[in-house]
């Protein structure tokens, strides 16, 4: 092949919009002070990493997403996943707990327990972390609208386990503004949604101090079809909607932003993803000092888990996305995230079998003890073209994050569904792009083949969890003491309606074994159900 | 002569919550002339069929990600027959194992498009359907 001429060069332009040149110099970064806009490491503004020695002093926590069937099969898979070296849980409900269902609600039949545990009441967590000792292991609670029940059952296991409420870590994803947006377990309106996030943020503020009350994801933003560069700026006003809710009630910034937590997508262009990171870690900085007059460093800084998403795998040829899987967790790595979580191979079918979950964490591992990824902090800092583009991804989300205040905030954005409209509309191009080959996807629009071999395994669903859960909540309900269940649901009732926090009442409700049903329906009585804005 | 745009309602049933791809293929269908009626999330199959009624459907597209697409589909096919709209072109889509398109069609369904289908064959697949039969 003859090679090309400079000016018959192909375009480059990242997803988000950048327009990249096919070789950067001095001159390209020859702005940009070392002190004040990339810092040491642990430094404001935190371009670099927000701890001084990263992984060298300790690498990032390895968190599979898992959880299936029943209480038990999942505590099953924990104690398998521990006992291979992760580090850390992040429990996967099924979609009726998710959407604060129980298993006997005809709405929930067909549901119970395939993407993930099923949950009714205490007795059901209970078991789930029988024999895992949650003062030290810390765990990630998959759920949203409901997260304020879960946090109560999670903290009520603690208790029966013996450990005192300051003593438990954990996250509860707890991020409704995002669910509306994409992924879509919502339940109520966005007004009370967000009040519920402020009273967990607020209860957890003063008794459990170690616990992230909610972790805001540009994951699934981006997963819905979002550029890059929305995927950050949408979460940023996310945060911002809530850091305005616990303001509001007389918090001061430090007193929570420290424990707000991060999650991001990874996939499409590596040096993209890689600044984007950077960029998010400086801008959320400089929002946290400048705009919320934090003081604390630790306020300021960007904690987040990154992982390879879903949206870059591919359901043809299965097993490229084990070797997509190792590039994304070396992105991850690169952009120095605190934990990291990869869709295993066979996600874009099922949930994880054992052996994909197994290569998915091998991955990670590999990474962290053969291939020098903790030697030292932000390798790739100093690049002429990652600072460059790092530069160039903080204007573009400021710009975005400027087009939403413009709009009139995150909850006014998402309550009349323009952000909604805008990244279907970006899902619908970037669409388009793929089947036209514009963005090449290996064995899905190149490098195609006949594919009769490549199914992969899929999970087996039990039939049988509907009826166990079934005969469980029958047990439960007759074996508990009525009186108190109904008093615990009154006290809820009141506080849901006045402004009292939901927190106390509701760690009195799960310890009497009402049902997660039963909750959420004083809930939606007090509160009303969202009204989803369906144009396209 | 004025022609009847091809009126298509595209569902979400059930608690999943994956809008990806019934957003995207809602968009495709408009862009292809076609009317179309988004139900938004948490639907029920009862819900889907009044819709479909009310707006006087001629396809219905359901997507489905969570792995419930058999009892969901059965329950859907079982329902326009009792309120003798069976013949509406029913499309499923999301995330469908090989083995059970066959199973689908046994059901009563018209076709399945998967992950990875491409939006000018589910363009071209109703225009053949609902043009083709006029």
């Amino acid at each position: 092949m003859k090679d090309k001429k400079p000016e018959e060069l192909k375009d480059v332009v990242l997803e988000s919009g950048i327009a990249v040149k096919p070789v950067y110099g001095p001159e390209d970064v020859g702005d940009i002070d070392y002190d004040t806009e990339i810092g040491q490491p642990g430094d404001f503004p935190f371009t670099r990493g927000i701890h001084p020695f990263m992984y060298r002093q300790r690498p990032w926590t390895m968190r599979q997403y898992s959880g299936f069937g029943t209480a038990e099969e999942t505590n099953e898979r924990f104690k398998w996943l521990l006992e291979h070296g992760q580090t850390a849980l992040n429990v996967a409900f099924d979609l009726p707990t998710q959407l604060g269902l129980d298993s006997d609600d005809p709405f929930a039949e067909e549901e119970v327990g395939r993407v993930g545990m099923a949950i009714d009441t205490l007795k059901d967590l209970e078991e789930a972390f029988d024999g895992i000792p949650i003062d030290r292991i810390s765990t990630s609670l998959t759920i949203n609208p409901v997260a304020s029940v879960m946090l109560a059952m999670y903290l009520a296991v603690a208790e029966k386990q013996g450990i005192p409420m300051d003593k438990v870590r954990g996250t509860t994803q707890n991020d409704i503004l995002k669910e509306y947006i994409g992924r879509g377990t919502w339940i109520f309106p966005v007004q009370p949604s967000i009040r519920l996030i402020g009273d967990m943020t607020e209860f957890c503020s003063q008794k459990v101090p170690r616990f992230n009350p909610f972790s805001v994801c540009g994951y699934h933003i981006r997963e819905s079809g979002a550029t890059p560069v929305q995927e950050m700026a949408y979460a940023f006003e996310i945060a911002i909607a809530y850091i305005q809710e616990v303001l509001g009630r007389g918090l001061k910034i430090d007193n929570f932003a420290g424990r707000i937590a991060f999650n991001f997508d990874i996939h499409g262009n590596l040096w993209e993803q890689v600044a984007k990171f950077r960029a998010g870690r400086r801008l959320w900085a400089k929002i946290v000092k400048e705009r919320f007059s934090a003081e604390n460093p630790r306020s300021m800084v960007l904690r987040m888990i990154a992982g390879g998403g879903g949206g870059g795998l591919t359901v043809q040829q299965p097993e490229n996305n084990i070797v997509r899987g190792a590039y994304y967790a070396l992105i991850s790595a690169l952009s120095g995230t605190q934990t990291m979580a990869l869709c295993s191979y066979d996600e874009a079918y099922t949930i994880p079998s054992k052996k994909a979950a197994l290569i998915s964490l091998r991955t990670m591992q590999i990474l962290a003890d053969e291939m020098g990824l903790t030697d030292t902090v932000d390798p790739l800092g100093g690049s002429y073209y990652i600072e460059w583009l790092t530069g160039e991804m903080e204007q573009r989300i400021t710009e975005v994050m400027q087009q939403v205040e413009d709009f009139g905030g995150m909850v006014k954005a998402v309550e009349t569904g323009y952000i909604q409209r805008e990244v279907s509309r970006q899902a619908y191009l970037r669409e388009k792009q793929i089947q036209s080959g514009e963005i090449v996807k290996v064995g899905v629009n190149k490098y195609v083949m006949d594919e009769e071999m490549s199914e992969v395994e899929f999970h087996p669903f039990n039939p049988e969890v509907i009826a166990k859960q079934k005969s469980r909540i029958k047990e439960i309900k007759a074996s508990r003491n009525g009186k108190e269940v109904k008093e615990a649901l009154k006290a809820l009732r009141k506080a849901a309606q006045t402004d009292e926090n939901v927190m106390p009442p509701l760690l009195r409700a799960v310890k009497s074994y009402a049902t997660l049903g039963e909750i959420t329906k004083v809930f939606k009585d007090v509160f009303g159900e969202f009204k989803e804005p369906v144009g396209l | 002569m004025h022609e009847k745009r091809i009126r298509v309602v595209i569902a979400k049933p059930g608690l999943d919550g994956h809008d990806t791809g019934a957003k995207v293929v809602a968009h495709a269908l408009k862009d292809a002339g076609m009317e179309v009626i988004y139900t938004g999330l948490h639907r029920q199959i009862e819900d889907i069929v009044k819709t479909a009624l009310e707006e006087d459907a001629d396809v219905i597209g359901m997507s489905i990600y969570s792995g419930a697409h058999l009892p969901l589909s059965k329950k859907l096919m079982t329902q326009l027959e009792e309120k003798g709209i069976s013949d509406k072109v029913v499309l499923i889509g999301g995330n469908i194992p090989k083995k059970d398109i066959p199973v689908l069609k046994e059901y009563g369904v018209d076709e399945v498009f998967s992950t990875g289908s491409k939006l000018e064959d589910i363009v071209a697949f109703i225009k053949d359907r609902c043009e083709g039969s006029k």
